[in-house]
């Protein structure tokens, strides 16, 4: 199966929690989010925590940062 | 309590005490630390508008975006970004600032006048949080001024150079009209905002935040963080014995709704006037010209006669109350409704 991807950069918050909520509304078992910001990855991190799941962050070197969001 | 709650409970409450002692070091009272007061009194210093005692570029805003610089220059979350709907975060602003100087205070001055026995300030609160609601509904269903990009990397230093220069030249008495403004020593005023801008800028705090992430997303982190601002200044009040309870039906439905303005615009231009400033200090670009609105809406307020006096609300202040709401409602669901449409396509 396809891992659902977001593209949240350049996304200042809310914006990027409420697309991680869209997308966890829908129940997936894996998720991956890209913001660029660190307010950002924050959030969605602690939403996406609340709501059960794992959340592994890789950065990369052009400010990229991946949350992988897992049950 | 969880680690990051207290530090965002820490900043309330040190945001509450800079604001009594603020007061007490010569601020107008109930003034304290307000945002949108400070924005109207740099405009003043520029003679932007002609109200004599609120002319003085005041070294809380220089402190503040100094701070938030300092800090996000220190954990590398400094970035010149900008490019996401720059006008129509300029017309929010300008809103904000409207809202905000017909009821007399931005949000935090809101729960500073609370906290102040101030009970009108409890229609605002209801107004505010009412905006809020509203801006945050529009937001779930996928409204977003679009991306911001990385700018040339200058952009984020012009804003804070400009402050800086006003700060100096009006504490020096060269701008604005300093002997008319009360103030608080300026050393006073900038070391307790350049503590403010720091921690606020590390526990992202933010008046508006509060409210929304409870609509949004049910999380409370941001709201204990105003909570703690109005327990911090009503027990300072108490101590002080500044704090007298009153409370009229007078103008109650001008003070809901211009509140009701400023939750809506804020909501929509992601964060209270207090939380512009600590991106602009990031290297925002869409946050200054959001304060550059509100600079423009302070003078505008004060030369048409829309500013409210502490004992009238005036007929332009609710005219322009009434075109902003339905300035920011036509905002909302253009926008909207054309977002829900990209969301649709991208399966979400």
């Amino acid at each position: 199966m396809d891992i659902k991807k977001i593209d949240a950069r350049g996304q200042s918050c809310p914006i990027p929690v409420v697309l991680a909520k869209k997308a966890i509304d829908k129940n997936p078992k894996k998720l991956e989010i890209i913001v660029d910001n660190v307010a950002a990855k924050e959030n969605v991190t602690r939403f996406a925590k609340t709501m059960g799941y794992n959340v592994n962050i890789e950065e990369n070197d052009i400010d990229d940062i991946i949350l992988k969001i897992e049950k | 309590m969880k680690k990051e709650n207290s530090k965002i409970i820490l900043t309330g409450a040190i945001i509450g005490i800079a604001a009594v002692i603020l007061v007490a070091l010569g601020n107008p009272k109930n003034m304290g630390f307000c945002i949108a007061c400070f924005i109207r009194d740099i405009t003043g210093s520029l003679k932007l508008h002609n109200v004599e005692k609120l002319q003085y570029a005041r070294p809380e805003i220089f402190a503040i975006l100094l701070g938030s610089f300092i800090i996000a220059k220190i954990k590398k979350e400094y970035k010149s970004t900008g490019g996401s709907s720059p006008i129509i975060r300029f017309v929010l602003g300008f809103f904000i600032m409207i809202g905000a100087l017909v009821f007399l205070g931005c949000p935090l001055r809101m729960v500073l006048r609370l906290g102040g026995g101030d009970g009108k300030a409890i229609f605002a609160l209801f107004g505010f949080i009412a905006g809020i609601y509203s801006g945050s509904k529009f937001l779930g269903q996928g409204f977003s001024l679009g991306r911001t990009y990385k700018i040339e990397k200058n952009n984020g230093y012009i804003f804070i150079s400009i402050i800086s220069f006003l700060t100096i030249l009006s504490a020096l008495g060269v701008i604005g009209n300093l002997d008319k403004t009360t103030h608080a020593p300026f050393i006073a005023s900038f070391t307790f905002a350049i503590i403010v801008g720091i921690m606020a800028q590390r526990t992202r705090f933010c008046m508006v935040g509060g409210y929304r992430d409870i609509f949004l997303f049910k999380d409370f982190k941001l709201f204990y963080g105003s909570l703690s601002l109005l327990i911090v200044v009503l027990i300072g009040n108490i101590i002080t014995n500044n704090f007298s309870f009153s409370i009229t039906m007078t103008n109650a439905i001008w003070f809901f709704l211009s509140m009701g303005l400023v939750g809506f615009a804020a909501a929509l231009a992601g964060g209270c006037p207090l939380r512009q400033l600590i991106l602009a200090g990031e290297g925002n670009s869409d946050s200054i010209i959001t304060i550059i609105g509100m600079i423009f809406g302070a003078a505008i307020s004060h030369n048409f006669a829309i500013a409210s006096s502490p004992t009238t609300v005036n007929t332009n202040g609710k005219i322009a109350v009434i075109i902003g709401l339905l300035i920011i409602s036509a905002i909302a669901l253009i926008i909207t409704k054309q977002k829900k449409e990209e969301l649709k396509k991208l399966g979400l």
